[in-house]
């Protein structure tokens, strides 16, 4: 998959060129490691505190509670419609500290690599990482790489940590829901999903579908113009807006009604999902937010959102209701209703 | 989206389930034969719009929760084979067999793998000829062209290394077993509108005539059942018993025929067992003589596996009508969708996942709408 990516600009630095392709002594911690730091991490990421190649990068932060979080990324494939693992593993690293209501400010990044990835690839997802960190204004200021062996990883995996700090006055939680508040998505949902899936299985539909991958960071400095009235912001990624909705209602030990007509889809993702029997509410999103925010301030809130480039399809899906506490229900189009329940594992697909 | 929302329409469902109403005046049981309408009414809830003389049973046509349990061991016994990649449908890899499931296996090492058509494992298959390559051939009507396809494309090829664990099963048997099954309550059937697609109705008229039961060849979207029950309602309540096509938009009469001839071509009727009913006479389909070298049952030795259904389940008569899945004691307690016991309740076609997931057994208090924006 990775080598019918165009790497675009990216031509490979001097003297990696004499190594097309990792080998185990990338991450060995001579020569050749030092040459990787020197010519790939630290010319893509450029900061003072990662120039100081320090064992631990020393940083100030602005007064208030400080947010930290780490998520590790295995996508495959590396590259995909719509984005790369490299801009996942910033994006999602933002948007969990972004969902606290911190400002995110700094990522690590811990890279293992297996041996024989292309070096082209490598710089490639370097490079959509530092631009995503500059896009999403954090800075990448420490990191680690290690070489395992051919057959013992899968090209590529990445980690990432990341800390920001949560402004005065702001209050966040899963806990947090009250009957009556409404629940919000900020666009349509299930496009990262399908987009890997598509991608990873060779499935063709009429269009591309591409990945929602984005940071939210700003959608949410938008939201939060709104501090007293916003309760709850999530990012539905693995499990979806059903997984993460289910964990809402236990944590508040509220109930939540979706309307199922009223959740945006893109018709070629449902057309993908129907396609192969998987329900979009449990399709994994890389840049969709849902927020619970107060009733009387959801109107506002709505249209706040919908000035944003990445809220312009901000839509009111369901209510959260004092009743079956701990549990997620949905009223059907034709107006009958269900349970939305949590999945064992991952969607199967259907057999016909 | 053309063809999807149409169907989906609320005040049009609301429409038909109220001339549904009005044309009901006693009760009636009405079968839907496929696994596919299961999952669309109880996941829309469409029996919930129905008047409460109306009962809906759900018929055995989910191709996972029929397959033996045996054929279920002997795909996981040929999958852990160290030469052998397993190619299957996705909603397979988490049925049950006597001890474990393709999951397991595969985290034991064995090479398994989900596939989308039949021929995406004939194509690794001749990608990597050094290795054994077994499709997990199951389904009714549907799936068998795309199954025939790939045994008759290994073969045209030569491509020695791909077999296929054929367990085909057929919906008119099965129609036949539940009219004349001692303790039948089923007056009407909706005909499974992808089975028909293929097969097309021919074989159904002197069914509906034999047994009195009116059929109606019915698709998978809201108004497509609900248009199908109101066909069968209509019927029952003139006491007629013929076949009607509510699914005209995809089923003919004859069928596919391109697709008929190559299933004739490739298999061959035979009795079959189905998971939880038993062996029901000429309900099946297997390879051919002909194609027989491609047959994995006879490539890999496991003709002597032999095994038995856990005593708890109650599959048998969820599949046959004569249970709700939550009539059955161990629903929801010894099984579950993490643990099931039998294939009905792994499959998002099977009727007891169906009721499981879409919570069937907890009563939801009402609430209001949420503002339309």
């Amino acid at each position: 998959m990775s080598e019918d990516i165009d790497f675009g600009a990216w031509t490979c630095p001097l003297p990696l060129q004499d190594y097309p392709r990792i080998v185990i002594g990338h991450g060995g911690g001579g020569k050749l490691s030092a040459e990787l730091v020197e010519h790939l991490f630290l010319p893509a990421f450029q900061n003072a505190a990662l120039s100081a190649l320090g064992d631990a990068s020393v940083l100030s932060l602005p007064p208030g509670r400080v947010a930290f979080t780490t998520d590790s990324f295995v996508v495959r494939p590396l590259f995909f419609p719509g984005g790369s693992i490299g801009d996942l593993a910033v994006n999602g690293t933002v948007n969990d500290l972004a969902m606290s209501g911190a400002q995110p400010l700094y990522l690590s990044a811990g890279f293992i690599i297996e041996e024989g990835l292309p070096m082209a690839t490598l710089g490639g997802v370097v490079e959509r990482m530092a631009a995503a960190a500059r896009n999403a204004g954090v800075q990448l200021v420490t990191g680690d790489t290690k070489v395992v062996g051919k057959g013992h990883g899968d090209g590529l995996y990445i980690n990432t940590a990341g800390i920001g700090v949560i402004p005065s006055g702001v209050q966040l939680g899963p806990n947090l829901a009250r009957p009556g508040d409404c629940v919000l998505v900020s666009g349509t949902i299930g496009d990262h999903g399908m987009a890997i899936m598509s991608a990873r299985e060779g499935l063709e539909f009429e269009s591309v579908i591409r990945s929602d991958c984005a940071a939210l960071n700003t959608l949410v400095e938008a939201i939060l113009e709104f501090p007293e009235e916003v309760h709850v912001l999530r990012d539905p990624t693995r499990g979806g807006v059903a997984a993460t909705l289910n964990e809402i209602a236990r944590q508040s030990k509220v109930g939540i009604v979706l309307e199922e007509g009223s959740i945006p889809i893109e018709p070629d993702v449902q057309a993908a999902c129907e396609v192969l029997g998987l329900d979009p509410l449990h399709v994994a999103n890389e840049g969709k937010l849902i927020a619970i925010v107060a009733a009387n301030a959801a109107a506002s809130i709505l249209g706040r959102m919908r000035q944003h480039p990445l809220g312009s399809r901000t839509t009111v899906i369901g209510q959260v209701t004092e009743g079956n506490p701990g549990m997620l229900a949905a009223r059907t189009s034709i107006g009958g209703m269900r349970i939305v329940p949590l999945q064992i594992g991952e969607q199967l697909p259907r057999i016909c | 989206m053309k063809y999807l929302n149409e169907f989906r329409d609320g005040p049009k469902a609301q429409g038909l389930a109220r001339e549904i109403r009005r044309i009901t005046t006693r009760p009636w049981a009405i079968m839907e034969v496929c696994g596919g309408q299961t999952h669309s009414i109880i996941r829309n809830g469409i029996d919930q719009l129905l008047p409460p003389e109306i009962e809906l049973i759900h018929g055995p046509g989910c191709p996972v929760c029929v397959t033996p349990l045996e054929v279920i061991d002997k795909a996981l016994a040929i999958a852990a084979l160290p030469n052998v990649t397993f190619c299957s449908f996705g909603d397979m890899l988490r049925v049950p067999g006597s001890a474990k499931d393709l999951f397991h296996v595969k985290s034991e090492g064995g090479d398994v793998r989900i596939v989308y058509s039949p021929l995406d494992a004939v194509e690794l298959a001749r990608k990597n000829p050094q290795r054994e390559h077994v499709f997990f051939g199951i389904g009714f009507e549907t799936t068998a062209p795309a199954n025939a396809m790939a045994v008759k494309v290994a073969k045209q090829q030569g491509i020695r290394n791909f077999s296929m664990l054929a367990s085909h099963v057929l919906v008119p048997p099965a129609i036949e077993a539940i009219m004349t099954s001692p303790g039948n309550r089923v007056q009407a059937f909706l005909a499974a509108g992808h089975v028909c697609s293929v097969m097309g109705f021919w074989q159904y008229p002197p069914l509906a005539e034999k047994y009195c039961a009116p059929i109606v060849i019915t698709g998978f979207e809201p108004l497509d059942i609900l248009e199908g029950i109101r066909r069968a309602v209509q019927q029952l309540e003139a006491g007629q018993a013929s076949v009607e096509n509510a699914y005209a938009r995809v089923v003919n009469y004859e069928g596919n025929k391109p697709a008929q001839r190559v299933i004739e071509e490739v298999f061959e009727v035979t009795d079959r067992g189905w998971r939880g009913i038993g062996v029901i006479p000429r309900s099946g389909w297997r390879l051919r003589d002909a194609y027989r070298d491609f047959d994995a049952e006879a490539r890999f030795d496991v003709g002597s596996i032999r095994t038995k259904e856990s005593p708890l389940c109650r599959a048998g008569e969820v599949l046959q009508g004569r249970i709700k899945p939550h009539e059955c004691p161990a629903f929801g307690n010894e099984c579950t969708p993490r643990r099931p016991l039998g294939a009905t309740m792994v499959s998002s076609e099977g009727a007891c996942a169906a009721y499981y997931n879409y919570g069937r057994f907890i009563t939801l208090e009402s609430a209001q709408p949420a503002r339309a924006t």
